[in-house]
């Protein structure tokens, strides 16, 4: 019982300290933009570690993620919307439990036909799938008039707060962490690695494909529910394939496979975003999202396999995935 | 339905640029819709601030493309060219986000929208029941003189066999004395030229213009190469066509709402029963 | 009859090809089997019939007597048909341990509730899998690299990694595909002897498809010879050797050496 206990103890305590400290922040010295960032950027990493599921460690190219996560955002918010009891944080969790399940349950019906697909138009195919949702949203208001079509939808209670996202963060890492580190997360990888001789050695392809893929939604479905009680105001337009793209990138530039990496990568991506808002001078804001492709294509050019490729932080790996 | 048929040829100009580099070295390249709005915008500035004639603009923009093209062959994606494919994605996406971005700045295009000038009165013809406009036949003329050319070049010149060449295997065809990186910036030369030419085309039908106007003929571009078989030239005329035809139908008979749903609904539809495209090739792995 | 695999009239075409034709065959339980036949006899094919990754065209295949045609591959091999690849299929950026874990998973007695959150349960089948495969890994001298990554081993360490792969789930049947591809003679033979060796200390019944006809002669029991998808010739090496058929289907190729 060792083995899995001090390092589980470890980051436990550690998170624990680091999220109360940042609570007591909260209270006085960091002004509510900050906060806000900082729930944002919690959000991010939980769909992108959905995402990093998906693709990172089953190889499965998705480029419809940000409609899962719509789907998430817009089920919490009809839920929260009708509870009785919807200005108290409680009401979060039912919403997001909703939410999840929602995103899940649309991934599995449209996973089963499209996983059959070979990478490439895999992700065409999810792209499609994006844009349909998206175009649903947009459409929404005539079977649903509460979701707004394509004016968005508003009016929603603001209940995420940062020491609720940092619990679904440690949530997030600790569910996938211990996916990972685990015969089905191996047999993810083999699918990732060589999908025919994952099949020659016993692992149901079809099924794995798809317990990668609804939890990963399901992931962006919990993300999207967060999403909408911290911004307060859904608009279809946040979630189109450029969002999709933006959870990519994050993946992609942290490191496929790679839990850390997926982590630091979606808080630096946000702190960049953000940061370069408020390091660039008012006259040449307009640079900013030229200097952030920039940026972006350089990093590429110089480290293509991502920050943390294949690694993992120390803590995080189980006692027989330590190298001596 | 004329409508439909002069949006897919504009569409298959694109196409073809998405579906020839996905063949020779399986990129999608994401800023091959910018490359387009490059391509509308270079001729915006030949007819309305040089006030040159049509076919001039059309060849500047199909010049300038392709200098751009080629450029961003060298400086983003050759370098990645053994890395995994997805980091080489990742760059275009980067390419794509700064060719928008950038050209949105003040001293460059500006973000605001702008007029596109018809150097000529639009005319429209009746031929029985189908009313034809002159852009329309423009567009349908320049639009299938390229694709013939662009037939005839890869099907009977020996830089066109090059091509067919290294899409096959970039091993052996080095090995066959072909200079593959030459052709691969020959080829993504072409395909830039091609979509710039289609970027003049759009721009005197469909007379708005800004910066952001690649993304979404772009991106039914791409989905209608991968309709039509990614890699196969005449697949990514075909799927061009039945997008620009379906968009139009929905848009006028249904809603236009819904239109671009349609399109990717038709996308799914069809993957699901011909996974490689329709006109695809089935790639075997050896087992 | 107490055959372990028979195969009957299996066919395969491709389009207008007719790639294996009228193939038949008896495995007898523990024996030692060769495919030979030039390239493009239509072997490898015939594996991927057995194995299920193609569907047979005619033809019916039983193991254990049960049918497995139309089985999917992954249910072929938990019902105990292991294989290798003629071009290694490793999961390249996966370790040694790893590798052949993932072979074992079916076996593992947890679902996706014990493995989110690592329940007792989850932990001592984890234990249970990694014990057998450390074991499994020592008898075929891998024990020490578990931790390196498979792509980083040498040639002929991986080729064992692939037969370790193929033999965790405790197989009856072993398909090996050109096991000694790539070998100079002396190679081939410690192979040959290893697969001697795990024959019989895993009890395996064993088929192995070999281009290189010299190294095969001394070590199978019985032959049998493709060529353009059908069998020319079946029985003990020595007969083949001096079979009229296979001389002309390996014309100029010397079948008296043996290097074993």
């Amino acid at each position: 019982m060792q083995k899995l206990d001090s390092r589980l103890t470890a980051t436990v305590v550690a998170a624990t300290i680091f999220g109360l400290l940042q609570i007591l922040m909260t209270r006085g010295l960091i002004n509510p933009y900050i906060q806000t960032i900082l729930c944002y950027a919690g959000i991010m990493v939980i769909s992108a570690l959905g995402l990093n599921l998906i693709y990172g460690y089953t190889g499965q190219f998705s480029l419809g993620h940000a409609a899962f996560f719509g789907i998430g955002a817009y089920t919490s918010a009809l839920v929260t919307r009708i509870l009785p009891n919807n200005s108290s944080s409680w009401a979060l969790f039912p919403a997001l439990m909703v939410a999840g399940i929602s995103a899940g349950s649309i991934a599995l019906l449209i996973g089963l036909p499209i996983l059959r697909l070979k990478s490439d138009y895999l992700g065409i195919a999810t792209l499609g799938f994006g844009m349909i949702v998206n175009v649903l949203f947009k459409n929404s208001d005539k079977v649903i008039p509460a979701m707004g079509g394509a004016a968005g939808m508003r009016g929603i209670t603001r209940l995420t707060t940062f020491a609720v996202v940092f619990i679904w963060v440690f949530l997030a890492v600790l569910i996938l962490r211990n996916l990972v580190y685990s015969g089905i997360g191996r047999a993810l990888l083999s699918i990732r690695e060589d999908e025919i001789a994952a099949e020659a050695v016993g692992i149901n392809t079809t099924k794995y494909k798809t317990i990668g893929f609804v939890i990963g939604c399901i992931f962006a479905g919990v993300a999207g529910g967060l999403y909408a009680h911290l911004y307060t105001y859904l608009n279809p337009d946040n979630f189109d394939f450029l969002k999709s793209i933006d959870v990519l990138l994050i993946v992609v530039i942290g490191g496929m496979g790679s839990i850390s990496g997926t982590v630091l990568a979606a808080v630096t991506w946000v702190s960049l975003l953000e940061g370069l808002r408020i390091v660039l001078p008012s006259p040449v804001q307009e640079w900013r999202m030229v200097l952030y492709p920039l940026l972006l294509i350089i990093f590429m050019l110089v480290r293509p396999a991502g920050a943390m490729g294949g690694t993992e932080f120390g803590f995080l790996k189980t006692k027989d995935y330590r190298r001596r | 339905m004329i409508n439909g048929l002069q949006l897919g040829f504009v569409y298959a100009l694109i196409a073809l640029g998405y579906t020839m580099v996905y063949g020779i070295v399986r990129l999608i390249n994401f800023a091959h819709g910018d490359v387009f709005m490059i391509g509308t915008y270079l001729g915006f500035f030949a007819l309305a601030s040089w006030h040159l004639p049509l076919p001039a603009a059309i060849i500047i923009a199909m010049l300038g493309c392709a200098v751009l093209g080629i450029t961003i062959e060298k400086l983003a994606y050759k370098p990645l060219r053994n890395a995994p494919r997805i980091s080489a994605l990742i760059t275009a996406i980067g390419v794509s986000l700064f060719l928008e971005y950038f050209t949105s700045l003040k001293f460059v295009f500006g973000p605001y929208f702008r007029a596109y000038p018809r150097p000529f009165a639009v005319k429209a013809y009746c031929v029985g029941d189908v009313t034809v406009s002159n852009i329309q036949l423009i567009v349908f003329a320049v639009a299938t003189l390229l694709m013939v050319g662009l037939t005839l070049f890869v099907n009977k010149t020996k830089t066109g066999l090059a091509m067919r060449a290294v899409s096959y295997d970039h091993s052996t065809a080095r090995l066959m004395g072909i200079n593959v990186d030459s052709i691969i910036s020959i080829t993504f030369g072409i395909g830039a030229a091609l979509a710039g030419a289609g970027g003049v085309l759009y721009g005197i039908a469909y007379p708005q213009i800004h910066p952001f106007m690649g993304i979404m003929p772009g991106l039914k571009a791409f989905v209608a190469a991968v309709l039509g078989g990614i890699g196969i030239i005449p697949g990514a005329m075909l799927g061009a066509v039945i997008m620009g035809v379906v968009e139009k139908l929905t848009e006028v008979y249904i809603s236009s709402t819904l239109r671009d749903a349609a399109a990717f609904g038709i996308l799914i539809i069809v993957l699901l029963a011909r996974p490689s495209g329709i006109l695809g090739r089935k790639e075997r792995e050896k087992v | 009859m107490n055959e372990l695999l028979k195969i009957q009239g299996l066919r395969k075409n491709f389009g207008g090809l007719v790639a294996v034709n009228n193939f038949s065959l008896s495995l007898l339980p523990g024996s030692l089997t060769g495919l030979i036949g030039p390239n493009g006899a239509g072997k490898t094919t015939v594996f991927n019939l057995i194995t299920g990754m193609i569907e047979p065209s005619a033809g019916s295949i039983i193991f254990r007597e049960k049918e497995i045609v139309g089985l999917k591959p992954y249910q072929i091999y938990q019902l105990g048909i292991g294989r290798t690849f003629q071009n290694i299929r490793l999961f390249k950026d996966l370790t040694v341990l790893d590798n052949v874990r993932v072979a074992y998973h079916h076996r593992g007695e947890y679902g996706l509730f014990d493995a989110i959150i690592h329940t007792p349960r989850f932990q001592k089948e984890e234990k249970m899998v990694a014990e057998r495969t450390r074991e499994l890994l020592s008898v075929l001298g891998l024990r020490l690299k578990e931790q390196e990554l498979a792509k980083s081993l040498p040639y002929g360490e991986q080729r064992r990694l692939e037969i370790a792969r193929a033999l965790i789930a405790e197989p009856q049947l072993l398909l090996l595909d050109e096991p000694a591809a790539g070998m100079n003679p002396a190679e081939a033979c410690r192979l040959m002897e290893l697969i001697q060796f795990i024959r019989e200390r895993f009890n395996l019944t064993i088929l192995l498809i070999e281009h290189q006809m010299q190294v095969v002669m001394g070590v199978c029991e019985q032959v049998v010879v493709m060529d353009f998808g059908e069998i020319i010739a079946v029985g003990p090496p020595d007969q083949i050797r001096n079979n009229p058929r296979v001389i002309e289907a390996y014309l100029g190729k010397t079948l008296h050496e043996r290097i074993c």
